[in-house]
């Protein structure tokens, strides 16, 4: 099956990347979280790299999809910044001509991480591009990179998928029954990582409604700070089922691709480079607690888009419908009839404040006790 | 006894502030280099190190003389004639070590004795003059210092600068013997910033406690509880509506170079917990284990919270929030960001309520 099969509901970015007249040497994907930008650069990188314009199918393919491919190199991002050095790096691999494909593909997943210097590094390599490089970009949106550097790419917008594409693909992917994956794609709000994890992790779809029953059930600042200690719990237990998941996978995938099966000693001459990948994902895991932060933020954000739904909207008539956190109504409802719009406006505003405080280094607890506090004021 | 008079024409010394700045002909040492000279002008604002610098000349003359006999005379309550009284020689011919404090509160009695002295000073006899400030005494100032007496001078300066505490400890362990590194010596330097006598007393319990390198790891053993125990005097002045008393511990934490992160974050630690219990009427021990903390530290918090509203602890924590926010990098004038909280809890959060709601600063 085609690596485009995966990349959902985007039929016109499918159309670019896969058109061979359009070729140039440095692409941007852009588009919002979850909407799948690094699955779409890595299906365009197999495209590149198999003899069979991305079959799915054959060991170019599989080692793509496994990260190991010798004419693929990438940075995903552990660390809240891309380092200059990291970048130094790539860029010298950028020189050597591939190994064993027509092209040298180079991913950057998170392009918009890079301070301004870093940036000038790789863009001096855009400059001057080697022949047979291809470079892939990714970024929630072109604004996030320098003009220098937006100027040499080539840009390709993914938009937020619907939630029935969304559900169809989790229905095909897992075998998941349709009214199932629809109702993980709206709690998702259509983020295809996200809604893959509440359809198939029951305890991350609990954590889920944990979170939302604690945000509609808070009335003062005792409640603000109980919730915003279990607010953490959770996203602590959160980023550790995600990063546990994860690093089985991705160890999973690395076996497999040097044909070890699960339990296979690791012969000594492989020792180095699954040191390093276990290295990396130690690395990813300090991230990760800020970002499980993150994820929960967008949940309780999701309770106050939907408070000020139920507000704006005629009470008299049922709009039920229009909620993400359908399962929660009368939670949500309640909070709508104590808050007046201003009120709920004012919270999604405290909201936004504790994420970006958060990502400065705020203590995690006292952002999330100061949220509460402003979300549950009268 | 012999004497040597020093004249230092090249090394430049150190004044203490308020000391007159007129040109000195004397040695200037500091506080554990004084060896004994017919005169000793101890002078600085800095009580240990004129403690420091007595104690070590008493030992010194102990060891050659053991007899040495001690006499101490206040310069601002003095008796006319006591100095020579005191520095008169005794039947039995002891060294004689003469103390004279408050030199920079002097009566006129104490200058007009001393100045008849000090051009015919014994040699069998130390005095050490403790002079804090000021001009009071200038004359016998100017004196000592013109080089025409055999004098030396002690420089107690207040060790300002974490460089000047940094050498201060340094040479503590040097004299002792001891390695150290400098990552151990400055964690030392911060959490004993406030004082120097306290700082000279930790260096003296690592000597005598420890054996090996003394490193960053070895004070965070024997102190690392210090820093956090300044954070929460003026947590708990604030808390308890001590305005005054807050703002003065935490502007002397900050002038001798506390960080005003583990400050914030003592604040954060003991509202949330008042805000854990409120309206809680389980048993302190029950309490303990669901919320965290020790069942004083919860009626220690019920204590607090009888001052407080509600809407008052909201605010509070809210201001802890911005204050945080403001140290690490939101706010141009982390110190400013600080105060406005202190402030803020002092007042038990009841604030003009336009400050807050979701502001970016
Ligand atoms: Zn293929």
């Amino acid at each position: 099956m085609s690596v485009w099969h995966d990349v959902v509901g985007q039929p016109e970015a499918v159309a670019t990347l896969s058109d061979p007249t359009a070729m140039t040497h440095a692409w941007l994907i852009t588009g919002p979280p979850g909407s799948g930008r690094s699955n779409a650069a890595y299906a365009f990188a197999a495209s590149l790299l198999c003899d069979d314009n991305g079959c799915g199918t054959c060991p170019h393919c599989r080692q793509v999809a496994a990260r190991t491919h010798p004419d693929l190199a990438y940075l995903a991002t552990e660390r809240v910044i891309i380092s200059i050095d990291e970048v130094r790096a790539l860029v010298q691999k950028a020189y050597f001509s591939p190994s064993v494909s027509t092209y040298r593909v180079i991913v950057i997943e998170d392009a918009d991480r890079m301070a301004e210097r870093t940036s000038n590094v790789l863009l001096k390599a855009l400059e001057e591009p080697p022949e047979r490089t291809v470079w892939i970009l990714c970024a929630p949106s072109e604004a996030d990179l320098l003009p220098t550097i937006r100027s040499r790419v080539r840009s390709v917008r993914l938009r937020v998928p619907s939630i029935d594409t969304v559900a169809t693909l989790l229905t095909q992917r897992h075998g998941i029954s349709h009214d199932d994956a629809r109702q993980a794609a709206r709690l998702a709000q259509s983020h295809i990582g996200m809604a893959q994890r509440l359809a198939l992790s029951p305890e991350a779809a609990l954590r889920r409604a944990e979170t939302v029953d604690l945000i509609t059930g808070v009335t003062g600042v005792h409640d603000a700070v109980m919730a915003a200690a279990r607010l953490l719990d959770i996203a602590t237990a959160d980023a550790n089922a995600l990063t546990k998941e994860r690093d089985e996978l991705e160890l999973g995938q690395a076996r497999a691709s040097v044909g070890l099966g699960p339990d296979d000693p690791v012969p000594a001459n492989m020792r180095t480079f699954f040191k390093s990948l276990e290295e990396q994902q130690k690395r990813r895991a300090t991230r990760s607690l800020r970002d499980g932060i993150d994820r929960i933020l967008v949940d309780v954000m999701s309770v106050y888009r939907d408070v000020l739904i139920q507000q704006l909207v005629e009470s008299s008539r049922d709009h039920g419908d229009a909620l993400i956190n359908l399962e929660h109504a009368d939670g949500v409802r309640a909070l709508a009839a104590r808050r007046s719009p201003e009120q709920a406006l004012a919270a999604i505003a405290a909201i936004e404040q504790a994420r970006e405080r958060i990502a400065s280094n705020v203590a995690p607890v006292l952002a999330l006790e100061a949220m509460l506090i402003q979300a549950s004021r009268q | 006894m012999p004497w040597v008079v020093v004249m230092s024409g090249s090394a430049k010394p150190r004044r203490a502030t308020g000391v007159p700045s007129s040109s000195s002909a004397i040695k200037v040492v500091s506080a554990f280099r004084v060896s004994p000279s017919p005169v000793v002008l101890c002078s600085g604002p800095e009580d240990f190190l004129a403690d420091r610098a007595f104690t070590h000349l008493r030992t010194v003359l102990r060891a050659k003389d053991p007899d040495t006999m001690v006499v101490e005379l206040d310069a601002a309550d003095y008796v006319p004639g006591g100095l020579f009284d005191a520095v008169s020689p005794s039947l039995f011919g002891e060294y004689r070590l003469v103390r004279i404090e408050n030199a920079e509160k002097c009566s006129d009695e104490f200058l007009e004795d001393v100045l008849a002295y000090l051009p015919h000073c014994a040699d069998d006899v130390t005095i050490v003059i403790r002079h804090r400030s000021g001009v009071r005494g200038k004359r016998m100032l100017e004196l000592v210092r013109s080089g025409d007496v055999p004098a030396i001078e002690v420089s107690c300066a207040e060790l300002k600068s974490d460089k000047e505490k940094i050498d201060f400890a340094a040479e503590e362990f040097v004299r002792a013997d001891r390695i150290t590194t400098p990552a151990g010596i400055r964690a030392l330097v911060n959490a004993f910033s406030s004082s120097v006598a306290e700082l000279a007393s930790a260096c003296a319990q690592l000597i005598a406690d420890t054996t090996g390198e003394i490193t960053e790891q070895t004070v965070a053993t024997y102190y690392g509880g210090r820093i956090e125990a300044t954070a929460f005097a003026v947590a708990d002045a604030a808390i308890a509506g001590n305005y005054a008393l807050a703002m003065a511990t935490l502007r002397h934490a900050l002038d001798t170079g506390a960080d005003p992160v583990p400050l914030v974050a003592a604040f954060a630690s003991k509202l949330r917990l008042m805000a854990k219990v409120a309206g809680d009427r389980r048993s302190s021990n029950e309490l303990a284990s669901v919320v965290g903390g020790a069942p004083w530290q919860i009626d220690r918090a019920r204590r607090d919270l009888s001052n407080w509203s509600e809407r008052g602890l909201s605010n509070a924590i809210l201001a802890v929030a911005d204050a945080d926010s403001g140290v690490k990098g939101a706010s141009r004038d982390p110190v400013f960001a600080v105060e406005k909280m202190v402030t803020i809890v002092a007042r038990f959060g009841i604030v003009a309520e336009h400050g807050h709601g979701a502001s970016h600063r």
